[in-house]
């Protein structure tokens, strides 16, 4: 007799077509399940096409409108007075072409009709050109050119007009002289609303800047000159040939090449960081179709298990599965790229305060194509995990039910998928990123996340199973074993929601943490209102009215502005020529303000060398002290030499004290201090601190403070708290929206999981109904295990938030990590609500199915 | 006649934490082409094991199932299902159809997997000869009990098996139902000259077999090779 299967013909093999017909047929009864569980992919999918369709269009954008973005096709830049030499290399640029000229500085302005003072940013506009491309967008629209054809007019932002209750018509002080407003500012070419936000512009004529008085020595003032170049010059390469000429005399230039190239840059960051959010929800719509498609192929057991007893192959019932999850992943792709190229036309106003070009919206067929693609391939992964356990059902399941017939071996081939996974979650945020060590970061975030959330799910369970209160109400017993009972929900819930709340929890905590940080360095008797630009001649009487005001002089600081001529001996030019040096460039071309005194002050500590207060003896190296971050920029340590230029005069210094700063107090900090007689001659201004106590006494000393010295600029604490509130509400509200998608993910999850567990519900409500128990004690079961589901995971993601807030206020805004938990209970009573309702939404046909026919159906 | 099924010396031993639980020893016998056989026995006996062990569906512990001439015990779970396909046909107490496939495409499914064309046309057939080809597009729940077996039957025979496996085939059906599904169980059984094994606890169904082999505490303990009147006690 035979030993082998000599007599097994070999027809058996992998029929394509059919399995694909086998997969239709078996997916019949449960298309509307699998749609469901699919669904949890969409949300992600839909986010990423939104991100990536947006990101595109912007990016065609700013192609397309890239000469508006600076108005020119050459703008050439300076924060000090043009040196004739300069004069003349400025002016040949625009031989054959046009040159219109701005002085920008920050100033306050005092609007008569609301007799408001406000801390603005003047740029004095030559008559001319600009922009040449785009236009500045005002209203009326022909006040942007009107202001500057004659007459004392300006264009002043509209939300300052709002906000100091004026209008086109009404007048406008700038240090000496009154201005008419001709038009309200709408928008600038090249600039964002956010920049408005931060810095709001007042437009005056360039020729009257002189008789305003605004222009003082070491003053904070920024020359900029816009070119339109003839025809035939190429701005690059212009730029490119004189920029070791613009290098040497501290100049900054942008084209609208290096202008489309940067703005391009930093939009796309934006964009990536989004699509990572993105990335998450859709990841943890995978968990949700990973555990759906668990529970699917548990309840297809007996029907593998008939098909393998007919003769299928284990890989041939593994395709007909896969191919049913294919679909349905293709199918929850192609809706999700759908929504998310829908959710795309809103874009453009939720981030229109950051946009400096107006984005068109389109169809980006590049993106749909990406998002259907990651979420078939992420949907098939995921899946993969629990589809491969069919391969091992064994079709002795048809005669004995009941009992566990897969094999519990550990399958090579999972922990070959496991490692799929990382390695997708890995590339993509590499694609993302850019980098393989933020990537990995990226990865083992995630990865922490989700382990951090299975971890605590599992030693809840491991909890609630060891120390179950025996001597609770059946009900409540009833809901705490569901925790821990075969195909539990518990693990699942707790990762996908409180992944969720994790994410909108974190931005609460930061957005708190970095506004108190603020307000708490305001607080007490710290100074809340700065003076500056307080001239020398002017210091007493400043100091003077301060008193007569009731105000205190908290700090007078002198402040001196230089430039660094030699870093260790090297030059400029030594540092271009050298790189390996370490030292950048700018260390060079950047104007640094420093003060001179005999000692440290509070928000100073000593961390190297020794400080010397006092300079005696003229002659020799000054010794001065660096703040210990500056000085790694610099490389320099103590003792090391660096000589800085004084409005041409050359001091020599030594490095001989090394300090940290705290930089987040409403005080003058500085990067360079030097010790008391050397800078006493050199020209200097002067900031003022004093505390005010309440908001009219603030308005009104700063109103007197500009009419008597129109020169003298104030920042209030109010001010930078309401402006920094303004700029991190825009940013969370995007990543809020963003957050969203996730937190939706987690309820699909949520609701897909509900019903996929309903048979499983519905009979053991029918046994419990058939012992019986009443519906409200049926339905307070469900209820009490959602609210515990519910608060598990809401607490969980919680606790996963105090972790990543302390993590990126420590390790990346550096200050100290005093989270304000006010807005977590509302969070975790809304999410656990959440829960409770949806849950309890999707259960309610539970109840309605009379016993007798599941019974029967059991039978 | 020639041998369809060879069974010698088969043990099944489950191992439970530190115990071993034999429930299958020495079990010995073979029956022949065309041979009807019943396996009878108290629950728990191992009746069901055994009929597990002869169609392949597990793997003895040790001792030899040759079916068909193929020596099982050394095949692979796929090249088991391969000869399930070629040679074997089941019926279960609880029907197996798969839900989501109608009557005919039950039928049609073992055919499908051999590669066979034009299977609807013979599932039509045997669907037309258990009495159901008016309801071939009915789902199974949409059948009752004794519909689902008989189409499980249609299936069984479908794809013309050498040896057939039946699990309580009446197990689940009233006393009517059940006799004509018998029935229709031997007539077919007759007609394709298919070898029968039966495991059943209906002493009667039992008896319309050749040969009846009894099983106790995992050993045969009679085997009459041929009809005889075994006492309703010892089932």
């Amino acid at each position: 007799m035979p030993d082998t299967i000599i007599h097994i013909e070999k027809k058996n093999s992998l029929n394509l077509r059919w399995l694909l017909k086998m997969a239709w047929r078996d997916s019949r009864r449960n298309r509307a399940r699998l749609a469901l569980f699919i669904s949890s992919i969409v949300l992600g999918i839909a986010a990423l096409v939104a991100i990536n369709s947006f990101s595109d269009n912007l990016r065609s954008d700013i192609d397309n409108q890239a000469k508006s973005l600076i108005g020119a096709d050459l703008v050439v830049a300076s924060n000090k007075e043009i040196e004739p030499e300069m004069q003349q290399l400025l002016d040949s640029i625009a031989v054959g072409g046009d040159r219109s000229d701005e002085v920008r500085f920050a100033s306050m302005v005092y609007f008569q009709a609301s007799e408001g003072t406000r801390l603005v940013q003047v740029r004095a506009l030559e008559e001319g050109g600009f922009p040449y491309y785009g236009e500045i967008e005002s209203e009326p629209q022909d006040a942007s050119t009107a202001f500057r054809s004659g007459g004392r007019k300006a264009l002043v932002d509209h939300t300052l007009l709002l906000q100091y209750n004026s209008e086109p018509g009404d007048s406008i002080k700038v240090g000496n002289l009154t201005f008419e407003i001709a038009g309200a500012l709408h928008k600038i070419p090249g600039q964002s609303a956010m920049t408005a936000t931060i810095a709001p512009a007042v437009y005056i004529p360039k020729q009257y800047l002189e008789e305003t008085g605004l222009l003082q020595k070491g003053s904070r003032i920024n020359y900029y000159h816009y070119y339109r170049l003839p025809p035939d010059t190429d701005a690059d390469e212009l730029a490119t040939k004189l920029e070791p000429r613009f290098d040497a005399a501290g100049f900054g230039f942008d084209t609208v090449q290096s202008r489309k190239e940067s703005t391009g840059e930093s939009y796309a960051n934006l964009a990536r960081f989004l699509s990572l959010v993105g990335f998450v929800a859709l990841l943890l719509g995978c968990v949700g179709v990973a555990s759906a498609v668990h529970v699917y192929i548990r309840e297809k057991l007996s029907t593998i298990g008939v098909l393998r007893c007919l003769g299928m192959s284990g890989k041939q019932a593994f395709l007909v599965y896969l191919f049913q999850v294919a679909a349905m992943g293709l199918i929850g792709s192609v809706a999700g790229a759908i929504l998310g190229s829908l959710i795309q036309l809103y874009l453009p106003q939720l981030f229109q305060s950051f946009l400096p070009v107006e984005v068109t919206v389109g169809i980006s067929w590049s993106a749909i194509a990406g998002g259907i693609g990651i979420g078939l391939v992420v949907s098939i992964l995921f899946a993969l995990l629990p589809l491969l356990s069919i391969r091992n059902v064994s079709p002795l399941i048809t005669l004995r039910a009941g009992i566990e017939h897969v094999s519990k071996q550990p399958d090579k081939l999972r922990w070959a998928v496991s490692g799929l996974i990382l390695a997708f979650i890995f590339v993509f945020a590499y694609l993302q990123l850019g980098t393989w060590l933020r990537a990995s970061g990226f990865t083992a975030g995630v990865l922490v996340g989700f382990v951090v959330l299975a971890l605590i799910a599992r030693l809840m369970m491991g909890l609630v199973k060891r120390f179950f209160p025996r001597s609770w109400g059946y009900v409540w017993r009833q809901s705490l074993a569901n925790l821990y009972r075969p195909n539990n929900q518990t693990l699942l819930l707790t990762v996908s929601i409180g992944l969720g709340t994790a994410l909108i929890a974190t931005l609460f905590l930061m957005q708190r943490l970095l506004l108190s940080e603020v307000a708490i360095a305001g607080s007490e008797n710290q100074p809340n209102l700065v003076l500056f630009d307080i001239q020398n001649a002017q210091k007493e009487e400043v100091a003077q009215l301060t008193r007569e005001q009731g105000l205190p002089v908290l700090q007078m600081v002198p402040v001196v502005t230089m430039r660094i001529d030699e870093i260790k001996g090297y030059t400029a030019a030594d540092v271009r020529q050298d790189t390996t040096l370490g030292i950048s460039e700018r260390a060079f071309t950047n104007e640094i303000r420093v003060t001179y005194r005999d000692s440290l002050i509070d928000s100073e500590k000593e961390v190297g060398g020794s400080w010397q207060g006092k300079v005696v003896s003229s002659g020799g190296a000054v010794p001065i002290s660096l703040e210990d971050r500056y000085a790694d920029r610099l490389e320099v340590v103590v003792g090391d030499t660096i000589v800085f230029n004084v409005q041409g005069a050359l001091i020599p210094t030594i490095v001989a004290q090394l300090r940290e700063v705290e930089w987040n107090r409403v005080q003058t900090n500085f990067r360079v201090v030097f010790p008391e007689g050397v800078l006493e001659e050199a020209p200097q201004f002067h900031v003022l601190m004093t505390r005010t106590q309440t908001d009219s006494q603030s308005a009104q000393f700063q109103r007197t403070m500009v009419q008597r010295f129109p020169n003298v600029s104030a920042i209030d604490l109010d001010l930078i708290l309401r402006t920094l509130d303004d700029i991190l509400g825009k940013i969370a509200f995007v990543i809020r929206f963003m957050a969203l998608f996730s937190i939706s993910t987690g309820l699909l999850v949520l609701i897909g999981s509900v019903n996929i567990s309903k048979f499983q519900r519905v009979q053991e409500s029918v046994l419990l109904r058939t012992l019986g128990a009443s519906r409200k004690q049926i339905l307070s079961i469900n209820a009490f295990e959602y609210l515990l589901l519910g608060a598990l995971a809401a607490g969980t993601g919680i606790i996963l938030a105090l972790g990543a807030s302390w993590a990126l206020a420590i390790f990346s805004f550096e200050v100290p990590f005093v989270p304000d938990l006010a807005p977590l209970l509302p969070i975790f009573i809304g999410i656990t609500a959440l829960t409770v309702f949806v849950g309890m939404l999707n259960s309610r046909g539970i109840l309605n199915r009379p016993p007798l026919e599941v019974l029967r159906r059991e039978g | 006649m020639s041998t369809i099924l060879d069974i010698q010396d088969l043990k099944k031993t489950y191992n439970s934490g530190d115990r071993h639980l034999t429930v299958l020893e020495g079990i010995n016998f073979s029956l022949q082409a065309g041979d009807t056989c019943s396996i009878v026995g108290p629950s728990g006996s191992g009746k069901t094991t055994l009929l597990g062990l002869c169609a392949g569906l597990d793997r003895a512990s040790s001792g030899s199932v040759i079916l068909n001439g193929v020596k099982l015990d050394t095949l692979s779970e796929d090249e088991r299902a391969q000869v399930r396909n070629q040679y074997v046909g089941f019926i279960f107490q609880n029907f197996q159809l798969i839900p989501t496939l109608t009557a005919l495409e039950n039928v049609m499914v073992p055919l499908e997997l051999r590669g066979e064309r034009n299977v609807q046309r013979q599932a039509m057939e045997l669907l037309g000869r258990v009495g159901l080809a008016e309801r071939h597009d009915h789902y199974p729940t949409q059948l009752s009990g004794g519909e689902q077996q008989r189409v499980s039957l249609a299936r069984a025979f479908s794809n013309r098996p050498t040896i057939l496996f039946a699990d309580e085939p009446t197990g689940n059906l009233d006393e009517e139902t059940g006799q004509r599904v018998e029935q229709l169980l031997f007539d077919l059984n007759r007609e394709s000259g298919t070898t029968l094994v039966l495991v059943t606890h209906d002493l009667d169904l039992a008896e319309k077999t050749q040969r009846i082999i009894r099983i106790k505490g995992g050993t045969v303990v009679s085997d009459t090779g041929a009809p005889v009147s075994v006492s309703r006690d010892e089932i």
